[in-house]
């Protein structure tokens, strides 16, 4: 088999497609990850990070909610670094029916999803920042997860378990013979040269973009791009995750992330041509605020850190009804089946939360059409990093007295963190002052985990992800990514793209602490470094 | 909507600009300490997160306030940190730590048997015993315990006498006047006594500034509230409250609601410090002062760091000036190094005269006919880290006043 060839191709680099190309690496296929930007440029990383319970979707959509809470519980034990239990609570205000409490929890109850009614001075004890005038409460098992994490453990699972990864690797066409898929046309803008990958299957896991990916195919695929937009507040307001107690609408869900809590979403129909350029409008800010004060009303009186928004993947439901043949929520499409065409796999719809179950049903179809009858690990291998304990534990293990720079990095790589070397005093200096973020876990990014500039960076240590916001971090990372790999210009010209992305996301919330910070950044760069005008 | 920010202490709105980092003494001298902006509002995120994110080394910060003067921000960040120990440090304080923080009690105990403890704790064989025992450096001089305090001297000396003023005002003296100072206290009501006011004491207690440094967290609460109480009193019958030590002042108004989180708003604009109550008097005419005709004295002023805090060094500066016969020199602002108990352990000695140094240097460089201050803690360190002697500005007032005459002019018409 030459070196262009591939038992499958994995089209997306996603939590789907990561998770994927995990899963078929480690049935033994030979298999290629190829993505046109970075891992979690999409959807994975433009959502709340919620590890939903399922109790968002008891009532609506039972079948989400089965899948939703036993992937919780996987997730729990294959992706301990990635994931904090904080519970959640779902709260009924006075405007809120409490009736549909009942409703709630005995839906629940059949998707197999703890939930515990609570006195509401018992949940504000839980929750002190949750809105005093709470008529009831429901504990549910809902947590955080790290989806930028998440992904790239996949990620880097799969290239250890031997699967090739190709960032910055846009898929330009499909190689036919006939009704047959059989190949990917590549550009691989890091070089600007074209190319061509050959694959037995080909499996589409682009999100939205797979609706294009398809279409390369001569395949329609009814989907619907839908923006959800959400804001992240400069520091952690709430320890649960707070939602409210009624059918799922806008801004119901506050979800404390690492250093953060974010609110979220809207959700707003747009056009295809629309998902590139993702823009929060004035009127989103607005209804995220104060539908978000409604479950914190703390919110109204909390710096704004920035910003963002995703496109949901929903399919909908005039598509093909054989396609449909998991839930409601997964997609996982067989095109020979459903189109005529072979060697053509997409996979879609679902959450986050049901990744691992989407690469999974993925991957079984994928070693069904080669025949080859490897079984699914991945509810039972560990990804890497993912240790038993708790942070304090895990940091105490691997050092008596583990610094405030050490906590964070076991806060990032779980066990991993043993690797990285803290040792020296340069090493174990810091870059990111916010996030406490070292030298070393910078330099271990940039050779380990496909980091090509400084945005793929911020995904995988959270450089530039704290209140500055790139002011103090941005240029020392550029420098260590100059030395390590690019050199000086194309550094520079990272550089000047990182600043305009933070800024594009403080943009709608500009205003108060966080417009001073981004003036006084921009003072930095201009007039203390001397980049300004020609960055 | 978004009006205003309300973060605990002002941690968000820290703009990272980092001034409070450059300003900080012990920064510079200990590498051990994460400096004020990582401790402050950095660390204060990261204590949200998970309070496991504590840092034991907090400890190191002095709580010189210096990173809040700097901040151009408003941060209260020396609060935050000392916050962040009162929340999150669950150490039990050492025994050291203990005897150091009880200022009111070791003076109790010494008190009795003054002579022999002062003669005792300057021995040197003593001195090794407690560095080695209780970690409290031997390089360390120790201020002088008093055999007769302050409160005794004015119940026999002074009490009977302040009926007859027709202004009264209650006098908040600290520890260091009871036990170690008592002249500050003597001069104190000397000099308000020639302006017209009575002075009244309070029932008081240890402001407790050494237990908040110390992380005597439950004792320091139950002071803080004895004396917020007994200032309401005061209040209630029309009472200013005057203090003569910077540092107390600065704890009772700022650091009972910042770091202890107890309620002085309507009690706290009542608590001032002596130099400011008496500048504020003589610029609305209702006061005068008559200074002797050969006073002559080259003074240096040290602005103690809580002085900085308060913002009111202007007022002794302008003082002193009154005086014919001062030519003042105030020196560049910076910390003498001991911040309390700070500099009496061992581990931060070394530090501590490091951060010092500066202050020395221009002192001996100087070389005053004596040195104004109106921390009693910075005039142990000075006393001992130079060849200069240390005054209390109210004790140079006192000296330079003409009571008598002084008392004449304030005579109501």
């Amino acid at each position: 088999m030459s070196t262009n060839t591939f038992d499958v191709i994995v089209i997306g680099g996603g939590v789907t497609g990561s998770g994927t190309a995990r899963d078929c690496s480690m049935r033994g296929l030979k298999t290629l990850l190829v993505e046109r930007h970075d891992i979690a440029t999409g959807a994975t990383g433009r959502n709340h990070g919620l590890l939903h319970s399922g109790a968002r979707y008891a009532v609506s959509d039972p079948e989400s909610a089965r899948e939703c809470i036993l992937e919780n519980r996987i997730l729990k034990k294959i992706a301990r670094h990635c994931i904090e239990e904080t519970s959640g609570l779902f709260l009924s205000l006075p405007e809120d029916d409490l009736s549909y409490q009942d409703i709630f929890v005995k839906a629940c109850g059949q998707a197999g999803i703890k939930a515990e009614v609570l006195d509401p001075k018992e949940a504000l004890r839980l929750e002190p920042s949750a809105n005093p005038l709470i008529t009831g409460a429901v504990r549910v098992p809902d947590g955080a997860v790290d989806p930028f994490r998440l992904c790239a453990s996949n990620m880097v699972d799969a290239k250890s378990h031997g699967c090739q990864v190709r960032m910055y690797t846009e898929v330009t066409g499909l190689v036919m013979e006939g009704e047959t898929v059989t190949g990917v046309k590549v550009l691989d803008h890091l070089t600007g040269q074209p190319g061509e990958y050959y694959g037995s299957v080909i499996v589409n896991a682009c999100g939205i973009w797979g609706h294009a990916v398809a279409g390369m195919a001569g395949i329609h695929i009814g989907m619907v791009p839908a923006k959800g937009s959400l804001l992240v507040f400069a520091h952690r307001v709430n320890d649960v995750v707070l939602n409210r107690c009624r059918r799922p609408a806008n801004a119901d869900i506050l979800v404390p992330g690492d250093t953060v809590s974010v609110i979220g979403t809207t959700s707003t129909n747009i056009e295809f041509y629309d998902c590139d350029s993702l823009h929060v409008t004035p009127e989103e800010v607005n209804l995220l605020l104060g539908e978000g004060a409604k479950l914190a009303p703390v919110l109204n009186e909390t710096r704004i850190l920035r910003a963002y928004a995703g496109v949901r993947p929903l399919v909908s439901d005039d598509s093909d009804p054989s396609g449909r043949n998991i839930s409601r929520g997964i997609v996982c499409l067989d095109h020979e089946v459903r189109d005529g065409v072979k060697g053509f796999v997409t996979i879609t719809g679902g959450k986050l939360m049901t990744y691992r179950l989407m690469a999974e049903l993925a991957a079984d179809l994928v070693c069904r059409k080669l025949g080859h009858t490897a079984r699914c690990m991945t509810a039972e291998v560990p990804l890497p990093g993912s240790e038993k304990g708790s942070l304090e534990s895990i940091s105490k293990r691997l050092w008596n007295v583990p610094t405030t720079l050490q906590k964070a990095l076991v806060g990032r790589a779980g066990g991993s963190a043993k690797q990285i070397p803290l040792a020296d005093d340069y090493a174990g200096s810091l870059v990111c002052e916010c996030e406490e973020v070292s030298v070393s876990e910078v330099d271990a990014a940039i050779e380990n985990l496909e980091v090509h500039n400084l945005l793929d960076l911020r995904r995988r240590t959270r450089v530039g992800m704290g209140t500055c916001q790139g002011e103090l971090c941005a240029f020392r990372v550029a420098g260590r990514l100059a030395k390590a790999k690019s050199g000086a210009p194309k550094a520079r010209a990272d550089l000047k793209e990182f600043l305009n992305e933070r800024w594009k996301g403080m943009y709608p919330v500009a205003w108060g602490d966080t417009l001073r910070e981004s003036a006084y950044t921009q003072w930095v760069y201009s007039e203390i470094l001397g980049i300004g005008e020609k960055l | 909507m978004q009006q205003r920010n309300i973060s605990f202490n002002n941690f968000e709105q820290c703009i990272k600009c980092t001034i409070c980092t450059v300003y900080c003494p012990v920064v510079s001298v200990n590498p051990a300490f994460p400096g004020p902006k990582q401790a402050g509002p950095d660390g204060e995120r990261l204590r949200l997160k998970n309070k496991f994110f504590f840092d034991e080394n907090l400890k190191f910060c002095m709580n010189c306030k210096r990173c809040e003067v700097a901040c151009p921000s408003g941060v209260k960040i020396a609060d935050l940190i000392h916050s962040a120990r009162r929340n999150y440090d669950k150490q039990f304080p050492e025994l050291r730590d203990v005897v150091l923080a009880n200022t009111d009690l070791m003076g109790k105990f010494a008190r009795p048997v003054a002579p022999l403890v002062n003669s005792l704790i300057s021995t040197k064989p003593a001195k090794v015993v407690m560095d080695v025992m209780l970690d409290i450096d031997r390089n360390r001089a120790f201020p002088k315990y008093q055999s007769r305090g302050f409160r005794g001297w004015f119940k026999k000396e002074a009490r009977a006498a302040q009926d007859c003023y027709r202004n009264q005002l209650a006098y908040f003296h600290g520890c260091s006047t009871e036990y170690q100072h008592p002249e500050v206290g003597k001069a104190f009501v000397q000099v308000m006594n020639a302006v017209g006011w009575g002075v009244r004491l309070l029932k008081e207690k240890c402001c407790g500034v050494a237990m908040i440094s110390n992380g005597l967290w439950s004792q320091v609460a139950r002071n803080a509230n004895h004396n917020i109480a007994e200032f309401r009193k005061a209040v209630s019958r029309g009472l200013p409250i005057v203090a003569t030590a910077s540092t107390c002042t600065l704890t009772m108004r700022d650091e009972y609601p910042h770091i202890l989180g107890i309620d002085n708003a309507d009690v706290r604009d009542h608590i001032t410090l002596v130099e400011k109550f008496l500048f504020e008097k003589l610029d609305a005419g209702e006061i005068r002062l008559v200074f002797k005709n050969d006073y002559r004295a080259r003074i240096v002023y040290h602005i103690p760091c809580h002085m900085e805090k308060l913002g009111w060094s202007i007022f002794t500066e302008e003082l002193i000036r009154m005086i014919p016969g001062v030519s003042l020199t105030v020196l560049d602002s910076g910390c003498c190094g001991i911040a309390g108990t700070y500099g009496f352990k061992k581990e931060n000695y070394a530090s501590s005269q490091a951060i010092g140094k500066s202050v020395f240097d221009q002192i001996n460089a100087l070389s005053p006919d004596f040195v104004c201050c109106e921390c009693e803690t910075c005039k142990w360190q000075i006393e001992m880290s130079t060849a200069y002697k240390v005054f209390n500005p109210i004790v140079i007032l006192a000296e330079a006043l003409d009571l008598e005459a002084t008392a004449a002019a304030n005579q109501p018409r």
